[in-house]
């Protein structure tokens, strides 16, 4: 781990090659965390990979996590190693919800009949999502798919290919869409589900369970 | 245009397994047949050559519900896509609503066949986060159940692998020898698998009187076990020409691909996370990190014996050197009070009724807690937001992240070698869908 003037110098050192990509440092029970503008995490994750001294070239984690109700509300971490020094460092992008400014529920996916069904299970989600709408810089990314915004962190495959499952691990969970991944579709969730289970909100047991006697109360299960 | 397509298909084929002994890469083949066969003028239809073949997700050669997408050329693999989730059981969300220890139990369902550790991910998060300090002599207790678990993860490993490769007597011989570790787990937690053993602070209960005799006879008998299982596989003319050269991935691809644990210590990195990390107790332990030389299935197979034989060194070490004292942390905040105190003391009572109805409380913040599972690096994440549960749970399991290389590993090779690169592989569906 960088003790926490060793990540300030890195904080210093990255924030001079590339001006505000990383907006603050956390250290917090022998954690050492970067948080990052997602719209740099490419250019940080790459210096931070390249650059000699620093040499995080193993990257052991990409996990999400909804920090709902707070705001900015998603993040997506990524767990890099350093293999000489035996060093870690979490790389936190921060990511506002681009629905929060809708209606309150927008984020909370309603299930319904009509939405099943519809979706193509060959074709990957990429080819579905309409292309990123790159806001003003003021603005984050998002992009539309199924007729939800979701937001949008640039794909990291490329530097670290490690990153494939995980990222659309967390596509699959949180909804962020990864911009530029090779193959961006659900992966442990069926392919055909709706709504993104790991958010805070998103309820657990939502899903009636289907027995031969709910056939009154569940008309068309097997459809 | 001459018509060769009748002729051409054999041609193909036969010249497809010289080329693959010349190294030529499959992907390469089209171009490289026309330039052998001047003169044929000929349009390949790749859609035509293709088969793609659906693997699972019942397969017995799986090791659980996975699903391999297989395109064929001939017998050769030229592309192949996993997909998993056939028994995801949203173990992650479902810690949200559990308080912090109520959860402990969950999570040892992920990887079932490394529950102990599954549970010392979680647990040592949790520890991280609220800052407690585990006893010297639970931390010794878990090294040792860790470790044990370690070597009957491995058997399984080895005995379903021998399976598939056609060794039905290993199979059986590591399944005598598994039952007999699960044999010491249920004398010192009262279960077999699943035994919800570690707690926030330490452990759930001392080891019972007689329990060090049990592990000594179970070690000499796990000796004389290795070495059967060395002496029926380690010359085996079937199992050499099944793993020898078969699956290898550079070094160098392998950790691109975040690969850990005995795959990557195959191919000749000592990397292992109980040397590097230092967790527990293991600096005070004396073993070995085996390493192979090619990254072949043979070494994998060397590697993980070699594992197992460690592992029995460190078991032997915590016996003669364990040392007395709690077993669990002293901090009533966190620790459940010993039962014999709830009848005499109220503030005992006090505190056990708060632990068991509500929880304890953590202020908020993230951890990761990286430890050496049997298949590699196993980190656990815990967020908490102030409240008594847990507000993100995730794991990073070795299986999901390994099962990325399972395409470097079968690309070019026969369809056979790929039952044996899975097999050796060692997924665990239960982890990699959680």
């Amino acid at each position: 781990m960088p003790d926490a003037p060793g990540l300030e110098l890195i904080l210093a050192e990255i924030n001079r090659e590339n001006p505000g990509a990383v907006l603050d440092t956390s250290f917090d029970r022998e954690q050492a965390a970067l948080i990052v503008d997602p719209s740099r995490v490419r250019e940080v994750l790459t210096w931070l990979r390249d650059t000699p001294g620093q040499e995080y070239t193993f990257m052991s984690s990409v996990h999400g996590a909804d920090y709902f109700p707070r705001s900015p509300r998603f993040a997506v971490h990524y767990e890099l190693l350093n293999r000489e020094r035996y060093e870690r460092l979490r790389v936190k992008a921060v990511i506002a919800d681009p629905a929060a400014g809708a209606a309150t529920a927008a984020s909370m996916v309603a299930i319904g009949p009509d939405d099943i069904g519809g979706s193509d299970s060959e074709a990957s989600v990429a080819d579905k999502a309409a292309a990123v709408v790159n806001q003003p810089a003021s603005e984050p990314a998002t992009v539309e798919l199924d007729g939800q915004t979701l937001p949008v962190v640039p794909s990291v495959v490329d530097l670290f290919p490690t990153a494939d499952f995980q990222e659309r691990e967390v596509f699959d969970f949180f909804g962020i869409f990864f911009e530029g991944h090779p193959d961006l579709r659900r992966i442990l969730m069926p392919e055909d589900y709706i709504g993104w289970p790991q958010r805070r909100d998103f309820p657990v047991g939502g899903e009636p369970v289907i027995f031969t006697r709910d056939e009154v109360t569940n008309p068309g299960w097997w459809q | 245009m001459a018509r060769v397509e009748d002729t051409l298909h054999d041609r193909e084929i036969r010249q497809a397994g010289e080329l693959r002994d010349e190294g030529i890469l499959v992907s390469d083949l089209t171009n490289e047949l026309a330039e052998r066969m001047p003169g044929v003028e000929f349009e390949l239809e790749p859609e035509q050559e293709m088969l793609t073949v659906n693997m699972g997700p019942h397969h017995p050669a799986t090791h659980g519900v996975l699903r391999l997408v297989v395109d064929l050329e001939g017998e050769v693999v030229k592309d192949l896509k996993p997909v998993i989730g056939y028994v995801h059981t949203g173990i992650e969300k479902s810690c949200e609503t559990m308080t912090y220890w109520k959860a402990i139990p969950f999570v040892e369902r992920m990887d079932y066949l490394s529950y102990f550790f599954n549970m010392q991910a979680y647990v040592g998060a949790v520890e991280k986060l609220i800052g407690l300090e585990v006893p010297p002599r639970a931390q010794w207790l878990r090294v040792l159940h860790m470790e044990l678990n370690r070597i009957h993860s491995h058997l399984v490993w080895l005995g379903t692998t021998a399976l598939d490769l056609g060794a039905m007597g290993v199979y059986f011989y590591c399944f005598r020898d598994r039952d007999r570790v699960l044999d010491t787990f249920e004398m010192s937690t009262g279960q077999r698998m699943h035994t919800r053993y570690f707690q926030i602070g330490g452990v759930a209960e001392d080891i019972p009187a007689g329990y060090e005799k049990k592990v000594r006879w179970v070690i000499e008998q796990l000796r004389i076990g290795i070495r059967q299982y060395e002496s029926l596989l380690d010359n085996n003319e079937i199992f050499l020409i099944r793993t020898k050269d078969v699956g290898i991935v550079s070094r160098e691809r392998l950790l691109e691909l975040g690969v850990t644990g005995p795959l990557l210590r195959a191919s000749g990195e000592p990397w292992d996370l109980r040397k590097e990390g230092g967790y527990l107790a293991y600096p005070e332990l004396e073993f070995d990190v085996p390493v192979g030389t090619v990254g072949d299935g043979y070494d994998r197979y060397r590697v993980r014996l070699a594992e197992m034989k460690e592992s029995l060194r460190i078991v032997e070490q915590i016996l003669d050197g364990l040392p007395e004292g709690p077993w669990v942390a002293d901090d009533r905040k966190y620790a459940l009070p010993p039962r014999a105190e709830l009848s005499t003391s109220m503030e005992s009572l006090i505190h056990h009724f708060k632990l068991v109805t509500e929880g304890f409380r953590v202020e908020p913040g993230e951890v990761y807690n990286p430890i050496e599972s049997p298949r590699g690096e196993l980190g656990c994440f815990v967020m908490a937001d102030g409240s008594s549960k847990p507000a993100r749970v995730h794991f990073r399991e070795p299986s999901f992240v390994n099962l990325q290389s399972l395409r470097d590993m079968t690309l070019g090779e026969y369809v056979a070698d790929l039952i044996q690169t899975l097999a050796m592989l060692d997924p665990i569906l239960g982890g990699i869908d959680r």
